[in-house]
């Protein structure tokens, strides 16, 4: 009786109003995208949905792809959240990416002398420092000389960018491919038995225990944010600045702060990429790094909560998946892009969404208490 | 000397596209509305501007069809730019997510359609645009060489929206009411105006001067479409901050970048600057690290608009 009353109380709560609208634009977002391939090609566009809706998880390969391709997104998506939460706009998760990817492979490939298991935390620890050193730039603009955050960082992705591709070249560049040099192999992230629970015979998925690295971000994000007096802080500045000065909060090096956490997650998320073990390096060529501004819509649809950051970075990456198992009926996977930028204009309007649900919940909610009170006056009358 | 004509003619193709974005940024921000989706109106409106010259190049004399392309630009980023608005004034959207959706949407969207037409996503076009020399005024010493040689039309087009800017916001009606809703919007509904009309109008000029912004861009720079910017839509909102929401400094804000960016571009061609031992990479850095500098000195005040960013409630005080 109780976990129902439970229940029925988080339905008709704001949680469940706000997830239930983020489930709508979700449905928007697929209907769209099925019309668009029933529009290209209609014979094989029922097969090609099927493919995109099951096809991150349609076996133990994709299944582990999916995980593969979610960890860097969910890093940037928590970084730009973080962001969020404290009234920041980090637009610069590209350049930390970019900066923390480059510090991780600075030290797999060079610092050969760290004990085997150590390897590669040295690198994760080195991608943090830079990340959020990159987000301090920002951070200290805004704080001290009130420059407005999203034009700096916009500045530091290309500065990042440049960057990183001339200390390639002077230090761990591979000529042959155009890219950084393969980390050595004690730098990679430990596989921790991935590699062969998401597998399908010899056709072995990426996913490593960058996975758990991501949750344990997420985790500790929101411990931060909402157990600890620094992320009440940080909270309070972003609501409203002036209110938390009066209260005696320092405002100044809570953006600093704020911005650099922001930061090291994202440079986080590009050692997580770079040190997975598939051989992939950074290659050199004046392109933004994609995945800090993939973080930007992994944030919103995760409502910037940790943990919906994490949900939001499966789901896109499961989509994306389908996106190249789709590719076996002739469609281009740009498709999937289209999806996911038509759910995110829908999520938009939440605010009116969730006030509907919300304005129908208490009419329900009030009308079940007036039936109530009527059955008890007949009661009483009988 | 003609290496300074050289550097003048062509930080015309990187400040002009940004004078016009930043210029439209301006009047949807001015209304109250911060529009992200520059860079996608950007995308869209080279795509479909550049689609259309691809297409009608053989029948249509050159600058003509120029344009007659800048008008499907414009139009495609009022279309655009209509999603934005609906977004952000009927639906009180935040404003972030929207333009980032339209952002997303652009390049899949211009790839997708690319290759369903033509099998790759570049749309090749003969650039047959350049104006050599201007008639008679291209000969008139010092000043020919500077302005009116190796020119596009969209040169002149981007000078006469920033005078057409600056007067409209500044000196009639229309822009008195505009800034008003982008500073309290509330007072402004109390003295009879229609905020989400105004809110409307200065989106859509700013969907309108993106896609121009886009396609004169691409036409410069490039010999094909490959439904990107380079993320020019986002520099053009660093320009129109840098600038203070203001129709001259963002001039001197986009003429710096474009500058900066030009010396970055060419520096091999300058011979004072071949001899320098610096690599390639730095001078392509000095754009960014300079704006950076110049704002960390000079930013002390902010001329946002009170109102930009915020959805606007009509019980709100």
């Amino acid at each position: 009786m109780r976990s129902v009353e439970k229940l029925r109380r988080f339905v008709s709560g704001d949680h469940a109003s706000d997830a239930l609208s983020s489930l709508m634009a979700i449905a928007v977002g697929l209907f769209v995208g099925f019309l668009i391939l029933l529009f290209s090609n209609p014979a094989q566009a029922p097969a090609g949905f099927g493919a995109v809706l099951t096809g991150g998880f349609s076996d133990m390969k994709n299944l582990g792809q999916t995980l593969y391709f979610a960890v860097p997104i969910i890093l940037t998506g928590l970084s730009v959240a973080f962001s969020m939460k404290t009234g920041l706009f980090n637009i610069g998760a590209s350049g930390q990416f970019v900066v923390g990817a480059y510090a991780a492979i600075l030290v797999g490939v060079k610092c050969t002398f760290l004990p085997g298991h150590t390897h590669w935390i040295v690198a994760l620890l080195a991608a943090l420092a830079a990340g959020a050193l990159w987000g301090a730039v920002p951070g200290l603009l805004k704080a001290y000389r009130n420059v407005n955050e999203v034009i700096t960082c916009i500045m530091m992705n290309y500065v990042g960018m440049h960057l990183v591709n001339y200390l390639i070249v002077r230090t761990v560049f591979d000529p042959l491919k155009n890219q950084t040099m393969r980390v050595a192999a004690s730098a990679n992230l430990p596989k921790m038995g991935f590699d062969a629970i998401f597998r399908v015979g010899n056709n072995v998925s990426g996913a490593n225990s960058g996975v758990l690295v991501a949750l344990l971000m997420a985790v500790v994000l929101w411990v931060i944010l909402q157990k600890t007096k620094l992320g009440y802080e940080l909270k309070a500045c972003g609501l409203n600045e002036k209110a938390a000065r009066y209260a005696g909060i320092d405002a100044h090096s809570g953006i600093v702060i704020s911005m650099m956490i922001s930061g090291a997650m994202a440079g986080l998320g590009g050692a997580l990429l770079y040190l997975s073990g598939s051989g992939n390096g950074i290659s050199v060529a004046d392109v933004l790094a994609k995945e800090g501004f993939n973080g930007i819509p992994v944030a919103l649809l995760g409502l910037n909560h940790p943990i919906g950051v994490v949900a939001a970075g499966l789901f896109v990456s499961c989509l994306t998946v389908g996106g190249f198992n789709m590719q076996l009926y002739e469609f281009a996977p740009e498709v999937i892009e289209i999806m996911i930028a038509v759910i995110i204009y829908f999520s938009a309007f939440a605010l009116l969404l969730q006030g509907f649900l919300r304005s129908r919940g208490h009419r329900f909610r009030a009308k079940a208490a007036s039936g109530a009170f009527l059955d008890a006056e007949e009661a009483k009358r009988e | 000397m003609n290496t300074v004509y050289f550097l003048v003619q062509q930080t015309m193709f990187f400040s002009v596209p940004l004078l016009l974005v930043a210029l439209g940024g301006m009047f949807a921000e001015r209304g109250g509305i911060i529009n992200i989706a520059l860079e996608g109106i950007m995308i869209l409106g080279a795509f479909t501007g550049i689609l259309f010259i691809s297409t009608f190049q053989a029948q249509i004399p050159g600058q003509t069809i120029l344009l007659l392309a800048m008008i499907v630009s414009a139009a495609t980023g009022v279309l655009v730019s209509l999603a934005h608005a609906y977004a952000s004034v009927n639906m009180k959207a935040n404003q972030i997510i929207s333009g980032t959706a339209i952002n997303m949407f652009a390049p899949a969207f211009a790839i997708y359609v690319a290759r369903m037409i033509g099998t790759v996503q570049q749309i090749p076009f003969v650039n047959e645009f350049r104006i050599a020399q201007a008639p008679g005024l291209g000969s008139i010493p010092l000043i020919g060489p500077l302005f009116f040689q190796n020119t596009y039309l969209s040169t002149y087009f981007g000078f006469l929206i920033l005078i057409l800017s600056h007067v409209a916001l500044y000196r009639t009606r229309f822009g008195l009411r505009l800034r008003a809703c982008g500073e309290h919007p509330q007072a402004a509904a109390s003295v009879g105006i229609d905020v989400r009309k105004m809110r409307y109008a200065g989106t859509m000029i700013s969907g309108a001067l993106a896609g121009v912004g886009g396609l004169v861009f691409i036409i410069p720079t490039s010999t094909q479409f490959s439904a990107t910017v380079s993320g020019y839509g986002f520099l053009a909102l660093a320009v129109l901050i840098f600038g203070q929401w203001d129709p001259r400094r963002i001039l001197g804000a986009a003429f710096f970048f474009g500058f900066m960016k030009t010396i970055a571009a060419a520096y091999s061609g300058i011979p004072f600057m071949q001899t320098l031992p610096i690599p390639g990479s730095i001078y392509k850095m000095i754009p960014y690290l300079a704006t950076l500098i110049v704002l960390a000195f000079s930013s002390k005040q902010s001329g946002a608009p009170k109102a930009a960013g915020i959805p606007y409630d009509q019980g709100g005080r």
